[in-house]
């Protein structure tokens, strides 16, 4: 009887907003999506690359681009080695593809898993307000007064970088977002009449959260993990940089670019190749977060 | 006024005790060994025990926390380094000012630059002072400062020779390194404050004044901006801290001993209390630097002069 007596109060008032559960507001933006130029090209450029990562081993001959051969020092390109060696003779394609797939693994994972972590957070502070709240805030307050990159540098200092560590210290650079973004909105949106009415058909709080007001949220969220992708495969690539990434033989395009420089005169297409793959790959995902912003709230674009 | 001061500063010290808790605790996830970092492969283990014991390494982490506090307080020492054995702070404060002098002219240019192009650009929107410069910057998202500075030394140090690649022995030795993190920072303050200024742009009162018949020129320079400067002054304070620590990969490029390469070296000889002490002095200067922006914020928005001065 409360069930039923809630639902079609949600779906009424619920109507004025982003996609929930609305066939025809996703249809919508998809096609604002479609028409955006730019998006699609982001869209097919990344759909290239993702196809690459998982096909790497296809691609790349020379497994995972570790094999070194003395007599390949800094090869030029040949058939056999479509981009020439490295400075230990290791295939230069094989090491891009298999970085490729390095990068975009530990990106696309600590974007979603920030998300995840920081819309928990949030939803928890702005929903249920007092004491709780003021105490997640003010942690993050101190939170943030470290910056980024020093904490991501003290957290692989004390874990020591593998997979997994680095997916953990870019979560905790990238979630502080959310929790603001998501508390906010749920300031906003605690106070509004539907979710009162929720609240007297006797759902509860979790539910009130996951089913009212994450969705309401979730333009804006979905825009943030596709643009943070893109500023995390820049930001591994700087770790990965300073040698602070996966530990030495595992190929990943900082590292690439960092050992390339030593042998720049001689060889500067070592360094073209890596500097490329970074840029497409995190230029591509900000075409595509850009299209998906305009698409979801065209007021937006400017 | 006052009370918002006040306030502020004291928040200074819960802050500056919850960084130095949060870094202790993660440098402590995984136990160390100091006493063998510090006497090497060569001595007993009772020996490393008894350094260990000494170094009260083998204290609970909130009594050492503790005294690494009481040290900064009473004797202004964060330590000693496992592998110099110099006094931390003495080794990091000159690398500390190179990082701070590099960053301090990145930050002046970028913004000295990156504002007013992007007021140019949203005030003459769809124009080609906007298109030009904000598809450069669109694209300089997606272009790491190291990337920038490798081909900035290929071009202008390995080719021309213009330039030394590494090292800041010379005023000429700025350029290359400074120049290479102002292009990225100066597209990040670009595209910021073009989106403040567009959002400041469409605000009611931007409408009604216009609507009333005030100058164009009135409307952006005195509404509009006055508004849309605000979060940037925000901003600035966040990407100056960051920018702290960002230097690392300029530092590393073009081999300069500022403070962030210097991190780099100690997690590789896991010099735990350089690394704490580079941490701690680049946290506690970023909170100086946001609190310092808020007080600055306090006498420019007038709404928050007003919501303090009631009480007094």
């Amino acid at each position: 009887m409360a069930k039923n007596s809630t639902r079609p109060v949600v779906a009424t008032l619920d109507g004025e907003d982003i996609n929930f559960k609305r066939p025809s507001q996703t249809k919508e933006i998809l096609r604002r999506l479609r028409k955006n130029k730019g998006a699609m090209i982001g869209l097919f450029l990344l759909i290239c690359i993702v196809l690459v990562v998982i096909f790497a081993d296809f691609i790349a001959p020379y497994e995972a681009g570790v094999v070194q051969v003395a007599e390949n020092k800094l090869a030029p390109m040949s058939p056999e080695h479509p981009l020439g060696c490295d400075s230990y003779g290791r295939d230069v394609l094989s090491r891009l593809v298999h970085g490729a797939r390095n990068s975009l693994l530990v990106a696309v994972a600590a974007s979603i898993s920030s998300c995840l972590f920081g819309c928990t957070l949030g939803a928890i502070a702005g929903y249920f307000g007092g004491k709780i709240d003021m105490l997640i805030m003010r942690a993050l307050d101190i939170f943030m007064s470290i910056p980024d990159l020093l904490f991501t540098m003290v957290v692989v200092a004390a874990l020591s970088s593998s997979i997994p560590v680095l997916i953990i210290a870019m979560t905790l650079a990238y979630f502080t977002n959310y929790v603001r973004l998501v508390r906010s909105g749920v300031l906003n949106l605690v106070d509004q009449e539907y979710v009162e009415a929720a609240r007297a058909g006797g759902s509860s709080s979790a539910r009130i959260i996951i089913s009212h007001i994450i969705p309401n949220t979730l333009g804006i969220i979905l825009v943030n993990v596709t643009l943070n992708v893109s500023s995390l495969v820049i930001y591994q690539s700087t770790l990965s940089f300073i040698g602070l990434s996966l530990p030495a033989p595992a190929p990943e395009w900082g590292s690439m670019l960092s050992s390339a420089r030593v042998d720049m005169m001689r060889a500067p297409l070592l360094v073209v190749f890596p500097a490329l793959a970074i840029v497409l790959t995190a230029f591509s995902v900000n075409l595509l977060g850009d299209g998906l912003r305009d698409a979801m709230d065209p007021r937006l674009k400017n | 006024m006052h009370r918002y001061i006040i306030k502020r500063l004291l928040f200074l010290i819960p802050t500056v005790l919850g960084v130095t808790l949060i870094i202790f605790i993660v440098m402590n996830v995984t136990p160390g060994n100091p006493g063998r970092m510090i006497l090497g492969p060569n001595a007993t283990a009772a020996e490393v025990e008894a350094m260990n014991e000494e170094l009260g390494y083998n204290d609970p982490i909130l009594v050492r926390w503790f005294n690494y506090l009481k040290d900064i307080v009473t004797k202004g020492s964060f330590g000693q380094s496992y592998s110099t054995k110099r006094d931390v702070l003495e080794e990091l404060w000159p690398r500390f000012l190179v990082t701070l002098r590099l960053a301090i002219l990145v930050l002046t240019l970028s913004v000295c630059i990156g504002v007013p192009l992007g007021i140019l650009s949203a005030v003459k929107q769809n124009s080609l002072m906007d298109t030009i410069p904000t598809m450069i910057a669109f694209f300089l998202a997606a272009v790491p400062s190291f990337v920038v500075g490798i081909v900035l030394m290929y071009i202008f140090a390995l080719k021309l020779g213009w330039f030394h690649s590494y090292g800041l022995k010379s005023v000429s030795d700025y350029v290359l390194p400074v120049v290479s993190a102002t292009i990225c920072e100066l597209s990040a303050y670009l595209r910021f404050t073009k989106s403040s200024m567009l959002e400041a742009i469409r605000q009611d009162y931007v409408r009604t004044a216009r609507a009333k018949g005030v100058a164009e020129r009135t409307v952006i320079w005195k509404h509009a901006l006055k508004n849309a400067l605000l979060p940037v002054v925000t901003s600035i304070g966040m990407r100056f801290g960051c920018l702290l620590a960002g230097m690392v990969t300029t530092e590393q490029l073009f081999s300069i001993p500022g403070v962030g390469s210097l991190i780099v070296e100690s997690i590789s000889m896991k010099d735990e209390p350089m690394i704490i002490g580079c941490a701690v002095m680049v946290s506690i200067c970023f909170t100086l630097l946001m609190i310092g922006v808020d007080l600055i914020y306090a006498f420019i928005d007038p709404r928050i002069r007003a919501k303090y001065s009631k009480g007094g």
